[in-house]
């Protein structure tokens, strides 16, 4: 048993765990971060697969930007404690009925990888280096560095137009 | 790696100049004081001019930069300096306007710098990632300035744009995404190599131009796509529509007529029947419903999809190398004579509007050439400009639009013009009948910039109209590269 498979079965069981809480804790707010701390798991899965970038995008996108998004919907609505509601009684049945062909066509695939003896193939190693991160890098500030310099202006003034927007004009109070 | 080189900057430099512009301004502005915005908009309009003057030291220029992610040619730049003239129009209206209804702010002329900023990046864009971009960076100070009044009819405005708009971008980047899977690019002259040389779905290719095509026409108001427009026209500030009818107009055709001269035209028998249907219903559904305003916002917004209708007809024959130059160039002319007559008609809009929404209404013109001959003669040529009679810019453009599309092939399409043109005039005419034979007692705002912009448009729509060849030449030598 080596460091890395220990690894991967301690995460594993963090992973398993944080899914379930979020599933099962009453409050909203303890969900999304149950969910972060699962991103962040799910990260450390890619790096040991050897996908630098992807671990890292996972971070910033997943567990940062969007985690933070969707506190922020939820302590703007202030919907941290709702009542189970059953505004859409149909939707049960239909949520169980969906997961049950989900799980039976995962367990499906696995048998059946499985029994052709298919190992699951690591990503090609070669194009999961540090130097595909540099090759990346190097094409994003050559050439594409238009798009990527004009992004910024864009969103300079999306911050712009939301900051006028919701600060009070001080010509209008005379 | 490569470091940019001193032809890139060349390329893309009334962009780079205007965005520097922009973000000085930004902090310039902090220390203008509240009561003196009117410095910025000088310096704003300042920009836009220095910018103006360089774009037309740019004439004959070619090249292409930042990886052929852009292009500078004649098209480009005709179109960029229609649209900083439609900026400097944009601020002169807004001047008064915004002092009248208490919305002075500097961010206004900013964020109008950054709109004509990415109206110009989507004149020269040779990208799509470039034309999703610049398609962005012209909307959302738009979708800003709609709803700067923080009235609630403009905040409505604003809200219906911006979800709307990016609804349309969500198609503009679906297209893309198709057809990079299809061609394996996103560059326009790559796509056209790859389109010519055969891709293994054709149709991937075909439903990603039909996507695009539906994100234009979202931006440039075309039927069926044209929903959004007459609320957002009559909810946003006066000065907003006024600009935002001709520039965002000009940069979606402009975006168009490349798009799909440059990467499509192997689609064309496909993409044809598309374009001819699409002009058709917006010329008769615009005019028809327009028929049916009283308030002279929401006519002038259904006037302005009709009119999206006349300039989509220059696009019908694109497909055939012989005719499109020509129709294109009809079509750059016709964006010149609509942009001019549209600007003078919101300037007369503008003048009469009153606080809370008063002042509106077609009857509200009525008695106007009594009191002020000079505005209603003006109001006159524009609305006999937008019909297409002579002697103005309107008709000449007319002309050249129904003859490329005969030329084309297309008489059909012809004749639909000239009936809708026809049925139009109902509605302009109603607003000078008002003018000239009902009696009112109408009043107006004196602001010097205002009637400066009127008067300089009217002229302009009579004088060019007899010696439309010049710019007309301007235009076919811009698309003949």
């Amino acid at each position: 048993m080596n460091s890395e498979l220990i690894v991967f079965l301690v995460l594993s069981l963090v992973a398993i765990a944080t899914a379930l809480g979020m599933l099962f804790s009453k409050n909203a707010v303890y969900s999304a971060l149950f969910l972060v701390l699962n991103f962040v798991t799910v990260a450390v899965f890619y790096l040991l697969l050897g996908a630098p970038f992807l671990a890292m995008s996972q971070i910033t996108v997943y567990a940062g930007a969007i985690m933070v998004l969707f506190l922020f919907v939820i302590m703007l609505l202030g919907a941290e404690n709702l009542k189970p509601s059953n505004a859409l009684p149909w939707q049960k049945p239909l949520a169980i009925l969906l997961s049950v062909i989900l799980g039976v066509e995962a367990t499906y695939l696995l048998l059946a990888r499985a029994r052709s003896s298919l190992s699951v193939t690591s990503p090609d190693a070669a194009l999961n280096t540090m130097d595909s991160l540099r090759n990346m890098a190097e094409t994003l500030f050559s050439q594409f560095l238009l798009p990527f310099e004009i992004t910024s202006i864009l969103l300079l003034v999306a911050m712009v137009g939301a900051v006028v927007l919701t600060r009070a004009e001080k010509g209008a109070a005379k | 790696m490569t470091t940019p080189t001193y032809t890139d900057f060349y390329t893309l430099l009334p962009y780079l100049i205007l965005t520097v512009w922009a973000c000085v301004l930004l902090l310039v502005d902090l220390f203008i004081p509240v009561g003196r915005k009117g410095i910025t908009a000088f310096l704003a309009a300042l920009g836009i001019a220095v910018t103006l003057g360089f774009s037309i030291t740019q004439i004959g220029a070619e090249s292409v930069g930042f990886s052929s992610m852009v292009a500078l040619d004649g098209f480009s730049t005709f179109a960029n300096i229609l649209l900083l003239s439609s900026g400097l129009f944009g601020i002169a209206l807004a001047y008064g306007y915004t002092q009248r209804f208490n919305m002075v702010r500097g961010e206004y002329y900013i964020l109008l710098l950054f709109s004509v900023s990415g109206m110009m990046l989507m004149a020269q864009a040779n990208d799509l990632i470039i034309v999703f971009l610049a398609l962005e960076l012209l909307s959302i100070p738009l979708y800003v300035l709609s709803a700067i009044s923080r009235k609630l009819t403009s905040e409505e405005s604003g809200v219906k744009y911006f979800l709307l708009g990016a609804f349309a971008s969500g198609f503009v980047v679906y297209g893309t995404a198709l057809i990079f899977g299809a061609t394996g690019s996103t560059n326009l002259a790559a796509i056209f190599a790859q389109a010519a040389a055969g891709v293994t779905s054709g149709l991937l290719l075909t439903i990603g131009a039909a996507l695009l095509l539906v994100g234009f026409g979202f931006k440039v108001a075309a039927a069926p796509f044209h929903m959004w427009t007459p609320d957002v026209y009559q909810g946003a500030p006066t000065s907003v529509t006024a600009f935002m009818a001709a520039g965002a107009k000009i940069a979606g055709f402009v975006a168009l007529f490349r798009v799909f001269a440059t990467a499509f035209p192997s689609l064309a028998p496909e993409l044809t029947t598309i374009l001819w249907a699409l002009s058709a219903v917006t010329m008769i559904l615009g005019n028809l419903t327009a028929i049916s305003q009283t308030n002279i916002k929401r006519m002038l917004a259904y006037s302005a999809i009709a009119h999206a209708g006349y300039i989509l007809m220059a696009f019908v024959p694109y497909g055939n190398a012989k005719v499109a130059p020509t129709a294109i160039a009809a079509g750059l002319f016709y964006l010149v004579a609509y942009a001019v007559s549209n600007f003078g008609s919101w300037g007369v809009v503008i003048a009469l509007e009153k606080a809370e929404g008063k002042g509106l209404e077609i009857e509200d013109y009525a008695g106007l050439a009594k009191k002020y001959p000079a505005l209603a003669a003006a109001m006159t040529v524009f609305m006999l400009s937008l019909i297409g009679f002579p002697p103005t810019l309107g008709m000449v453009g007319k002309f050249y639009l129904f003859r490329s599309a005969l030329a084309g092939g297309f008489p059909g399409l012809a004749l639909i013009g000239l009936v809708t043109s026809l049925l139009s005039a109902y509605y302009y005419l109603r607003v000078v009948v008002n003018m000239y034979m009902k009696e009112g007692d109408p009043e107006i705002e004196r602001e010097p910039w205002l009637a400066l912009t009127t008067g300089f448009t009217a002229i302009a729509t009579v004088v060019v109209s007899f010696v439309p060849q010049f710019l007309f030449m301007l235009a076919y030598t811009a698309v003949m590269r």
